[in-house]
């Protein structure tokens, strides 16, 4: 039986442990909040690029590292929100607003559409069937030049303003990008939490067994394939809404592959680990590259030793670590 | 009628590029289960390794013997150091692996070549052209063909005639009943890579004379490999010749004549097969 001071201890430990819980995403949040008034414009650029990119990483991460769906075709429900709301803008003169929300309803259509084919396959056949589909959307970008201006992509989105604020000043930009942000990371940090989440788990651990169960796996396949195109989708229209242009390298499989290097580096099945990956990737890409012209060569290094010696890549790596220091306190 | 000779040529030169280089691709994932985004990469690698050997001594022929020997040796290492770890891991991790490679390999290139658009110089002896039914035709299309055949034929004879192919096929088959056997399966893995990535490199220096060389041409044909190893079928060698010879074609005479829609065909063929016929028309088992 543990002594009294022990249980004091004890609790103290764990009453501190509930406080760091609550003031670590309340630091950070507080942080990114007041970031562009104190960095400015062009630190402000980056992180709404890093913030943008790491909804596309975390709807990724819901399939690969959730659900264990191996997709590489991800660049598909990105594309086909960014092109949405570009197009209706600027063809029909749609609101960008109503754009928006159009963006990610055909970005969810379509990973009905293609995610009701591609679990008929699982494995390395999952993997070409997503890369083909969105090649075939890619195909669609660069040939159908008519509509979709071809290899230029198309530009010219008429700006939205927020009860007169004009949302192309970068400060705007950057606040709507941490809202989106926030509440797809609050979203999926609930879906993981739920039953359903929790089905996902089991489906990647073992389908099998799932499936023995009685869990209807295909459709829970499905849903987390629409529900992870559905937040990609709404990744790609907030960068088409940001940036007012899109080009077919949304659709190309490298982005894809861009997105899947975030996921691994930061680590997959976590739910910070995307988040970290989007940050370390961009930072790479946009500071090491103004200072030497091998940043890919220091990004593969990275991303092979995470996938060779870390695993669980650096977020995942770093809070293992950290609670076994806790634990043997 | 002379340009449709033409196109078909071409779409069989095409074709044979494909052919080697998935060949490759088609024997690695067969055997070890690895699809290797890498391939392109040693492509890439065979073309500019080329370029300096053609640099230095001017004889492109011998190019076309030190490239592939090269690649073979970095992939042999590649697979002795950082694949055999993970074979005991998900399938899934190695084709991250190898994907993490092409970020290194195109770096590599870039630092070492730079990232200019260049050419391998057309060997003087075969620099003509000649008559084919009418239409003109460069001598050395000519023989990327019959090379294209020639180690198409070579290959066959090595995995269906010889010891060591068998033992590649028994490993194929069933690879605890090859361990069981004696069969040394690890240095089988090593050299089926290693041979895999030396053709790719072969292709990459043949390739030189009629295609640009520069960084990036490795992502461009991963792609098409992808496509006929995955209508073949993966792992066999008579799918990868019958699917390059369809995309080859499919693709040439597309672009001529059908310049908008080729691209979008040939995914949809891709989509077709994989739905229909997920292991590919001469899959010889199940892509897992």
């Amino acid at each position: 039986m543990p002594a009294d001071s022990e249980i004091v201890v004890g609790v103290a430990r764990q009453n501190r442990n509930e406080l760091w819980r609550v003031m670590v995403p309340l630091i950070i949040v507080v942080a990114l909040a007041i970031l562009p008034l104190v960095a400015g414009t062009y630190v402000g650029g980056i992180v709404t690029e890093i913030l943008v990119f790491s909804i596309l990483a975390m709807s990724l991460n819901l399939l690969i590292g959730y659900t264990g769906l191996f997709s590489f075709g991800h660049a598909a429900f990105f594309s086909l929100g960014a092109y949405t709301l570009i197009l209706l803008n600027t063809i029909f003169g749609l609101n960008a607003w109503i754009g928006l929300l159009a963006g990610v309803m055909v970005a969810t259509v379509g990973a009905v559409a293609i995610g009701y084919l591609c679990i008929k396959v699982s494995g390395v056949s999952f993997f070409m069937l997503t890369l083909a589909f969105s090649q075939m959307l890619f195909s669609i970008a660069v040939k159908w030049r008519d509509v979709t201006g071809g290899s230029d992509g198309v530009g010219g989105l008429k700006r939205p303003f927020f009860f007169g604020l004009d949302m192309a000043a970068p400060l705007h930009t950057y606040y709507f990008a941490l809202l989106v942000f926030l509440a797809s990371f609050w979203a999926i940090k609930r879906l993981v939490a739920s039953p359903l989440g929790h089905s996902f788990i089991g489906i990647r651990e073992n389908e099998g067994r799932m499936r023995a169960l009685g869990y209807p796996v295909q459709s829970y396949k499905l849903l987390s394939f629409v529900l992870g195109g559905m937040m990609a989708g709404l990744g790609g229209t907030a960068y088409a809404f940001l940036n007012g242009f899109v080009s077919p390298d949304a659709a190309h499989w490298s982005l894809s592959g861009e997105v899947l290097i975030m996921v691994i580096l930061g680590g997959m099945g976590t739910l910070v680990g995307p988040v970290v990956g989007a940050a370390v990737y961009l930072l790479l890409k946009n500071i090491i590259s103004t200072h030497t012209d091998h940043w890919m060569l220091i990004v593969g290094i990275i991303f092979i030793a995470c996938v060779l010696l870390f695993r669980d890549g650096i977020y995942g790596s770093l809070s293992n670590l950290l609670a076994r220091k806790w634990s043997r306190r | 009628m002379e340009s449709l000779i033409t196109h078909l040529l071409n779409g069989l030169v095409y074709s044979m590029l494909l052919f080697i280089l998935s060949a490759g691709l088609s024997l690695i994932f067969g055997l070890m289960n690895v699809v290797n985004m890498a391939h392109g990469s040693f492509y890439m690698l065979g073309a500019y390794i080329g370029i300096t050997v053609v640099a230095w001594t001017g004889n492109f022929w011998l190019a076309a013997l030190v490239a592939p020997l090269v690649a073979g040796v970095v992939g042999a290492g590649m697979e002795r150091i950082f694949f055999r770890p993970l074979y005991k891991r998900p399938d899934f991790d190695q084709i991250i692996l190898t994907f993490g490679f092409t970020f290194v390999f195109i770096d590599v290139v870039k630092w070492i070549w730079g990232v200019d658009i260049q050419n391998l110089a057309l060997p003087q002896s075969i620099g003509g052209g000649i008559q084919v039914f009418g239409a003109a035709f460069p001598l050395y299309r000519l023989v990327l063909i019959g090379v294209g055949l020639v180690l198409g034929l070579l290959v066959w004879l090595l995995l269906d005639r010889s010891r060591i192919g068998a033992m590649v096929r028994a490993s194929v088959d069933d690879r605890a009943m090859a361990v069981g056997l004696g069969i040394n399966v690890g240095r089988l893995f090593t050299g089926v890579f290693s041979l895999g990535v030396a053709l790719a490199a072969f292709a990459g220096v043949i390739a030189g004379p009629i295609m640009s060389i520069y960084p990036g041409m490795d992502i461009d044909i991963l792609i098409p490999a992808f496509i006929v190893v995955v209508i073949g079928g993966m792992g066999s060698l008579r799918g990868a010749f019958v699917s390059s010879i369809l995309i080859g074609e499919v693709d040439t005479l597309g672009k001529a004549y059908f310049p908008s829609s080729a691209m979008f065909l040939i995914y949809l063929l891709m989509v077709t097969v994989l739905l229909l016929r997920p292991n590919g028309l001469f899959g010889i088992r199940d892509a897992r």
